[in-house]
């Protein structure tokens, strides 16, 4: 590539990322347009439910445990130089319901079902089923997009609710029966520092965000993807990089919203 | 897998996820404290409300009464009013007096309140009317520092 060619180029991969971004914004409003005559269907979006929610358990469950053991473990040392170990219940709770909860299960849920989506959506991509479809008249954004897209939206809260209700327990099986911190005090504390709309609430909003996001990138990359293995191969690497990305900004962004303004 | 099954199934998750919601909110969340029951509103003004807050507890004898709800300021007289909603079991004297107090020493602020000996009790919408405003650290330390002040100068003499 000589120097000439530098502008160009340059004006070229700019021009077609926004025209990406674009097609990305319409395929969002289609999807969301496909929503409510998906929920007469809704025999779809369960067959959907089980493949992206219940196969995710066991992976949301075991990290769920394990995050609370590490947060119980790591927050006793640090907590205890400072004489308020007591606090471990508050700390466990609300680490895992105002941020661990939905992040890591929305990084968990890009890798597991976002990729089994992109894969699905591509195979059937380059397997020629959608356009066999749109041959017969039938829409497949409405019959094989629209209900992942509604089923990664109910799966993602869900997920996440049970990922924080396992880290607490978790925390409470190190905290007070290997570490031996008071339970009454383990639960006291949690209780009245961990407020149902502010936190809980706002971490439930989270995880549904982070749900149309993960779900959304999943489906446009699959939808998009190369009608190659390549192709497929690609458009999977992408769906865990830019969901994982968009996860932790929106992360940000929703933190700087719901958590710094004082009430 | 059979269509009935796979139903089944995803109720389950479906279940699963709703009682985590609900144990986080009941469990680990202050969702039973207060809010079941009827309740009644009172107001109280202050000169300072000091760190007080909307959702702050109002106690009486250190029991958990009631929520603040409401704080604003009187346009007239300049004083903080504090709208708070009672449990309506805990009926209380009209001669009831408020306090801003600090839980711990530099923790939260909460309302309290100690019941006087009247026979009439404060209804919805009724006022205390006896308060005394938050302690406020600077207030307090200029005291101290004008007093030391003023100690010194008295021993000079």
């Amino acid at each position: 590539m000589t120097a000439s060619d530098l502008l160009p180029t340059l004006g070229r991969v700019a021009l077609s990322n926004l025209r990406g971004m674009g097609r990305s914004a319409f395929f969002l409003v289609e999807m969301l347009k496909q929503l409510p005559p998906t929920l007469l269907r809704f025999h779809l979006v369960a067959a959907q439910i089980h493949a992206i929610g219940n196969r995710s358990l066991v992976i949301i469950a075991a990290s769920g445990l394990a995050v609370g053991f590490v947060l119980a473990l790591q927050g006793y040392y640090t907590l205890s130089r400072y004489g308020a170990a007591e606090s471990l219940g508050l700390m466990v709770a609300l680490s895992l319901v105002r941020e661990l909860g939905p992040v890591v299960t929305g990084l968990l849920f890009a890798g597991r079902a976002g990729t089994s989506l992109t894969a699905e959506i591509g195979l059937m991509k380059a397997g020629e089923q959608l356009a066999a479809m749109e041959m017969m008249a039938v829409d497949p954004k409405g019959r094989v997009l629209a209900p992942r897209f509604l089923a990664g939206i109910i799966a993602m809260p869900l997920l996440a609710a049970i990922f924080s209700a396992v880290g607490i327990l978790g925390g409470y099986v190190v905290g007070v029966l290997m570490l031996g911190i008071d339970p009454g005090a383990f639960w006291s504390q949690m209780q009245s520092g961990v407020d149902v709309w502010d936190d809980v609430g706002n971490g439930v909003i989270k995880s549904v965000v982070f749900g149309v996001a993960c779900t959304f990138v999943a489906l446009y990359q699959g939808y998009e993807a190369a009608a190659t293995p390549e192709g497929v191969a690609q458009a999977t690497t992408r769906t865990v990089v830019v969901s994982s990305l968009a996860v932790l900004g929106l992360d940000f962004v929703l933190t700087a919203l719901m958590f710094s303004a004082p009430h | 897998m059979g269509r009935k099954a796979m139903e089944t199934l995803v109720g389950g998750f479906v279940l699963l996820g709703t009682l985590a919601v609900v144990f986080l909110a009941l469990k680990a969340a202050n969702l039973t404290s207060f809010n079941a029951g009827p309740t009644y509103t009172l107001t109280a003004s202050f000169d300072n409300i000091g760190g007080l807050k909307v959702r702050a507890p109002v106690k009486s004898a250190g029991v958990t009464v009631g929520r603040v709800t409401a704080i604003s300021l009187d346009p007239k007289t300049f004083q903080g009013t504090v709208t708070m909603q009672l449990d309506q079991r805990m009926q209380f004297p009209d001669d009831t007096s408020a306090k801003i107090l600090t839980a711990g020493l530099l923790g939260d602020q909460y309302l309290g309140l100690e019941p006087g000996g009247s026979d009439q009790n404060l209804n919805d919408g009724g006022r205390i009317k006896m308060t005394q405003s938050a302690v406020v650290l600077e207030n307090l330390i200029g005291q101290f520092l004008y007093n030391r002040a003023a100690e010194g100068g008295a021993e000079k003499k």
